[in-house]
């Protein structure tokens, strides 16, 4: 008997663990590569001396500082979600999976916390060398925690360096288990991604300046290390995807399937411009297709054949219409960035940059991309590892949590909400700390000047005010 | 070694609970005692106060919640579906709270956020003490998964003891304020402080009452013999820190009033801790039954060693740093 209580306990588990990492990782995918950033600047300051390094610095530390707390509050619900939501994994997974987020924590997170004070709050407390460091060891922590949470996630893409017994993994190797075969590709392609976002906010609110004509000596610097940045690792992250593609054919051949929308294993792969997949009736709807296509790039030859979805059975097939448009969804936004870094390069060379207006409009706009990319290709990669949670040991049903489906509802319900609260208004803030510009009061914070909450207050006061 | 590992382990997690009870704690009660103030320039001192340390602190949380998962995963896989509800609106307040230091620092009005801040630290706090309940009182468990309902947690026992850690954040914040600040905010914390230091001690006299009067394993656990020996100072201790922070408060004394309140937050932790142990899971799972494989423990033990220690020296250099008082009107000169 079903009645429309009778929710998918399943079902609702893994919405309301999607949304809520969906929401997390937007943070730490622009905080790794804005730390960087940051260390990058205070470095040149340090180096240099110029101030507009120092403005920039200060601008950013702040949008850094929202952007993080933003970060940290929605990871520490993650941190407990494993077990209120998915504690069979946590039995089955916990041996493995448990100490690599550990290492998490001890390496990285106190590490970010405590210097961030420093980098906030330090002002004239702490010497200039200690500020510089501060900024260097919170890229590091942001970094080593990127490190050991994907060691983490490929292990459950690729398990590898355990063995198990009645139905629990057990560890041996932990090297093979931290460098298991999909995490050095995952890192470099995730890394990557987390410097294009940051580098295209930087971008965006470097062209919105030069076309308001504001803050035009610290817009042109963003501006220029920007599209430094953007023009070698736009390009490259192509390489590391197209690397980490034939990794997961390798070790994932249903996920690369279904990416493809390719159901047919005896038949070389068409590349599909636009395709609705069909999951009931097995085939694609509506397909405009590059002939061969997906067996070029695949196989690095047009009559080359690759597994199909048909060569698993329909239970063991991913979610193929989701899998296959969040693919062409990263794909368009790869190209984008491709383009426009190359395009921005290319002005920048012939000194047109800062003059090109219909280029620095569209830059302007493209803060966004990044991030649409990142979510995009991270339900690629885990709704595409569906059915299983991990790979081949554990089934995503067999996973979750023996609590009511009425819990789960409820607090998805206020999940929503709250997220929805919290994030449109810290968004609402970033937004207007970014349109004050690095030379406003903003610009002070992390400098010299008094009390770090004063200056702030001063700084969000004359945000709204404008 | 495989005998003394989950030994170990639960010695580190219970470091990291209490770190984080204590750390966390002050700063929750600060957010407590927001309602009580009267003026903005005040609250931006209380708030100025913890900046700089709340979110090393709450990092603690996230040690003890992803240590349990990595030293004991069967309790870990038990303990988060068996506590679902408050768990899960204890993270909702904390991610309410940790956004407002920044919000509030840029935000125009920042009314709205005193009250998210105060109410959001006041949940938070009550949510912790009621999953403390929950797990003291016990949980249903059945072939190593949690087997309850979804409100087992709920009893007059768990709101009691929610009651009562969020009285304890209030001393702790309260007593920090007496630390860390002068004047008019340091006279109200010293006031509000004694208040709050009877009532943790009524709370704790009536926890210590109820727990071995409603579970056997508690009362025999204190009252059977030779443990009584060893046991029966603990009260009489708990009462001299007591006196010694009241002292401390009538005297004008800067820190021996928050020191007093960590004592009794730790006098009473030991107390549970004599209650549960061996368990994990009370009654069903000891910590060798919830252990994770000794290579888990292990390889996170060779970590741990190196790391706790750095992370000790850094949290503390960072205490220093940020030491003395807030002036009135100014945060950190």
């Amino acid at each position: 008997m079903s009645t429309p209580m009778d929710l998918d306990p399943v079902l609702l588990a893994r919405s309301q663990f999607a949304f809520t990492i969906a929401f997390h990782i937007i943070f730490p995918s622009f905080t790794i590569g804005l730390a960087a950033y940051l260390a990058t600047l205070e470095i040149l300051w340090g180096w240099t001396g110029a101030e507009p390094y120092k403005r920039l610095a200060g601008f950013w530390t702040k949008i850094f500082a929202v952007s993080f707390a933003m970060g940290v509050v929605s990871g520490v619900v993650l941190s407990y979600q494993l077990g209120t939501n998915w504690s069979r994994f946590s039995l089955v997974a916990g041996n493995i999976v448990g100490p690599l987020a550990g290492y998490e924590v001890l390496a990285a997170f106190f590490l970010e916390a405590t210097f961030l004070s420093i980098m906030l709050f330090g002002g004239e407390r702490v010497p200039r060398w200690l500020h510089v460091f501060s900024a260097i060891a919170v890229a590091v922590g942001t970094t080593m925690s990127a490190f050991w949470i994907l060691a983490a996630n490929s292990w459950m893409h690729t398990p590898a360096g355990h063995e198990m017994r009645e139905g629990i993994a057990y560890p041996h190797d932990w090297i093979a288990i931290i460098f298991n075969p999909s995490f050095p590709y995952r890192f470099a392609h995730m890394l990557n991604a987390s410097f294009l976002t940051a580098g295209f906010v930087v971008l965006a609110v470097g062209a919105r300046h030069l076309l308001a004509g504001r803050h035009v000596e610290e817009a042109r610097t963003m501006t220029r290390m920007a599209i430094a940045l953007l023009v070698v690792l736009a390009p490259l992250q192509l390489l590391l995807g197209d690397q980490h593609g034939l990794n997961t054919l390798k070790h994932q051949p249903t996920k690369i399937a279904a990416m493809e929308g390719h159901w047919d294993g005896s038949q070389p792969g068409d590349f599909h411009i636009f395709a609705w997949p069909d999951q009931k009736g097995e085939r694609n709807l509506y397909a405009i297709s590059i002939p061969r296509g997906s067996s070029l790039v695949l196989t690095h030859d047009p009559n080359g054949l690759f597994p199909g979805l048909n060569d698993v059975p329909a239970q063991d097939r991913p979610p193929v219409t989701m899998v296959f448009f969040a693919f062409r969804i990263m794909l368009a936004i790869g190209g984008f960035m491709i383009l426009a870094a190359l395009c921005g390069a290319w002005l920048l060379w012939r000194g047109q940059l800062f003059d090109t207006r219909w280029y620095l409009h569209i830059a302007a706009q493209s803060w966004w991309t990044g991030f649409v990319a990142v979510i995009a290709g991270w339900v690629v990669t885990e709704s595409g590892r569906q059915p299983w949670t991990v790979q081949g040991i554990l089934r995503t049903a067999d996973a979750v949590s023996p609590v009511p489906a009425a819990s789960v509802a409820v607090t998805f319900a206020l999940f929503v909400i709250v997220y929805g609260i919290v994030f449109s208004i810290g968004i609402y803030y970033i937004n207007r700390l970014i349109a004050t510009g690095p030379g406003g009061a903003a610009a002070e914070l992390g400098g010299e000047i008094g009390p770090p909450l004063a200056s702030a207050r001063v700084a969000g006061h004359q945000a709204l005010s404008q | 070694m495989e005998d003394l590992l989950p030994l170990i382990w639960a010695v580190i997690l219970g470091i990291a609970v209490a770190m984080y009870v204590i750390l966390d704690g002050f700063d929750l009660g600060v957010g407590i005692l927001f309602p009580f103030t009267d003026t903005n320039r005040q609250r931006d001192q209380m708030m100025a106060s913890i900046k700089p340390f709340w979110d090393g602190n709450e990092t603690w949380l996230v040690l003890g919640g992803g240590g349990l998962l990595v030293a004991f995963p069967r309790a870990y896989s038990v303990i988060m579906p068996a506590l679902y509800l408050p768990l899960i609106l204890m993270l909702l307040a904390l991610v309410f709270r940790g956004v407002t230091f920044e919000f509030r620092t840029v935000a125009r009005r920042t009314r709205r956020w005193d009250v998210v801040f105060a109410a959001s630290s006041t949940l938070a706090a009550f949510c912790q003490g009621i999953v403390l309940g929950g797990f003291v009182q016990g949980i249903k468990v059945v072939n190593g998964a949690f087997a309850g309902g979804a409100f087992d947690w709920a009893t007059p026992f768990a709101a009691l003891c929610g009651l009562g850690v969020t009285a304890g954040y209030a001393l702790l914040g309260a007593t920090w304020l007496v630390m860390k600040t002068e004047g008019e905010i340091a006279n109200r914390s010293r006031r509000q402080a004694r208040v709050l230091l009877a009532a943790v001690l009524v709370f704790m006299a009536i926890v210590s009452l109820w727990t071995p009067l409603a579970f056997e394993r508690i009362a025999a656990r204190w009252f059977s013999y030779p443990n009584i020996l060893f046991l029966w100072p603990v009260p009489i201790v708990t009462l001299l820190v007591a006196y010694a922070g009241w002292r401390g408060l009538q005297q004008n004394s800067a820190s021996l009033p928050f020191l007093a309140a960590i004592g009794l937050f730790l006098l009473g932790y030991a107390g549970l801790a004599v209650s549960t142990f061996p368990y994990l899971v009370p009654p069903a799972l000891t910590i060798w039954q919830a252990a994770a494989a000794p290579a888990s423990q292990i390889f996170m033990l060779m970590g741990t060693l190196v790391l706790l220690p750095v992370i000790l020296g850094y949290t503390c250099f960072v205490y220093w740093l940020f030491r003395g008082k807030v002036r009135e009107g100014e945060s950190y000169h």
